[in-house]
């Protein structure tokens, strides 16, 4: 088997400092092979986002061990309204990764660009506008884009399309798909939503309190979970449908 | 529905009427300002004086139009020094915070805690009067309202997520800082800096009042006030055109501001 695109040994992290120093975090051990999509699932304050950020970099209170083959591991953020700068246009927010990985020339940054948009399903049209003038798919769309055109092969996504309705958030997670084969791509996937989880990942791991207690293929997971907080998830969601 | 934005626009065509008039000044006046013509003592307005003349027999009109130059300049002088101090401190103690930012932001505080025509006093007891004392001592004193006003948008934007996203591709602070953030905060500033040029003028205008702003060979609006207050009914045209003058510079950038913040309402 290849070297794993992320690997997690015993890690632990912490929030606040003194007295308010929370542990969030608890004996966290996961493994993600490149080109495959690991969903993590737990409720809100289970320390699912926590392990994202550990990943990308951006909580530096850990124990354990934390392995990231990929440089600029990229996020796609739940909120397409918040993650992309809204007095920039579209064009200038995705050359900016480019900038900042010192493509200097600017008609190179703008062929790249052009050539990048047909992946994610936009139009030369769109570079002009604000974000405030695109739909929320293509906003995402965009933030897709945004988070993959350094070329990083491992992305976060934190609950990309919950901010969405039903049928973009089908199209987005087809999207994703066929941008995981196409580039062979490795996604981390935080989500509350199993159902969307289900659709697009190859493993999932449960996560309560800051440990995960339950990983495995989706099938196995989801139609024989062993631990009884995953079984509560499960039936939850059933309920919804 | 759009609705038209009244003070946007009656405060432009204010400013710009104001501006005109000052710029005008620049460049021509109808008299030689400092003047002063015997025959023409105490002449109220008339064809040849349109704003009449002061006990000197000076055209008003020709020192309105010169003091309005020497005011609108100090104040954006004035302005300039503190808009960009307080810009720089503004944003680097909001972006980056800690403790270092809590020490200037008590500072600040405390400079607040005075009047700051009080303080300017102090200074240009201290360092003498004149023009460029006046600029640097009223512009020390409004950088902390601008730093203020910046902190607080930054610590608005700086745990977006396209902060965040920024910062995940490897963009510099300072990118972040002046081109990421900067341009998100600009209508929040340009109201900022409306309220602050208005400060300014009235700042310069209550110095040179005291007597303790430009020196009595530099003309300002405040100066001709001082002067002609002991005539006020005898001679109100010295009094009415130049304090019509500050008024009007006032009323218009103020409205422009008004318009601003309007606007800003209106696109959130």
């Amino acid at each position: 088997m290849a070297e794993p695109m992320v690997r997690i040994s015993h890690l632990n992290s912490w929030y606040g400092r003194g007295r308010n120093r929370k542990q969030v975090l608890r004996d966290v051990s996961l493994e993600l092979a490149p080109g495959e999509a690991l969903g993590v699932v737990g409720e809100s304050g289970s320390g699912k986002s926590t392990l994202a950020k550990c990943v990308l970099g951006m909580v530096t209170d850990i124990t354990g061990t934390l392995e990231v083959r990929s440089p600029r591991p990229q996020m796609v953020f739940q909120d397409p309204y918040g993650s992309l700068n809204p007095v920039k246009t579209v064009g200038w927010i995705l050359e900016e990764p480019l900038r900042a990985s010192g493509v200097r020339d600017r008609a190179e940054r703008r062929r790249r660009v052009l050539d990048f948009l047909p992946l994610v399903g936009l139009e030369e049209e769109h570079l002009a506008r604000k974000p405030a003038q695109l739909s929320g798919g293509q906003r995402q769309r965009v933030a897709i884009a945004a988070a993959l055109i350094q070329g990083g092969r491992l992305i976060v996504l934190d609950e990309p399309v919950s901010a969405l309705d039903v049928t973009l958030q089908a199209q987005i997670l087809r999207l994703l798909a066929g941008l995981r084969e196409k580039l062979g791509l490795s996604y981390l996937f935080i989500s509350h939503d199993l159902a969307v989880v289900y659709q697009l990942c190859t493993r999932v791991a449960v996560m309560t309190e800051g440990g995960i207690v339950e990983e495995g293929d989706v099938d196995q997971i989801y139609d024989h979970p062993r631990h009884p907080y995953t079984k509560k998830l499960l039936a939850a969601s059933l309920a919804l449908d | 529905m759009k609705r038209k934005n009244w003070y946007l626009t009656i405060g432009t065509v204010l400013t710009a009427c104001m501006l005109a008039f000052t710029a005008l000044g620049l460049f021509w006046t109808p008299c030689v300002p400092s003047a002063m013509d015997a025959a023409a003592r105490n002449a109220p307005p008339s064809a040849a004086h349109l704003f009449g003349c002061d006990a000197y027999g000076r055209d008003v009109l020709s020192r309105t139009l010169e003091g309005a130059g020497s005011t609108l300049t100090i104040a954006l002088a004035v302005l300039a020094v503190g808009a960009a101090c307080g810009l720089a401190v503004g944003a680097l103690c909001g972006y980056y915070g800690g403790p270092a930012d809590a020490l200037i932001m008590r500072l600040c505080d405390a400079a607040a805690a005075f009047p700051s025509v009080l303080l300017a006093l102090v200074v240009l007891a201290i360092t003498g009067p004149g023009k460029y004392n006046v600029i640097g001592a009223l512009g020390v004193l409004f950088i902390p309202s601008f730093a203020r006003l910046v902190r607080g948008e930054f610590l608005k934007y700086r745990d977006r997520d396209f902060v965040k996203s920024a910062r995940l591709m490897g963009v510099r602070d300072m990118r972040i800082i002046f081109v990421h953030i900067l341009p998100n905060t600009w209508p929040t500033l340009l109201s900022g800096l409306t309220i602050g040029f208005n400060n300014a003028v009235l700042a310069e205008a209550s110095m040179s009042y005291l007597g303790i702003g430009v020196r009595p060979t530099e003309p300002s609006l405040g100066y001709m006030l001082k002067d002609a207050q002991g005539t006020l009914f005898t001679l109100p045209w010295c009094t009415v055109f130049p304090a019509a003058a500050v008024v009007l510079l006032i009323l218009g950038v103020g409205l422009v501001g008004e318009g601003i913040r309007e606007r800003m309402g209106a696109a959130e």
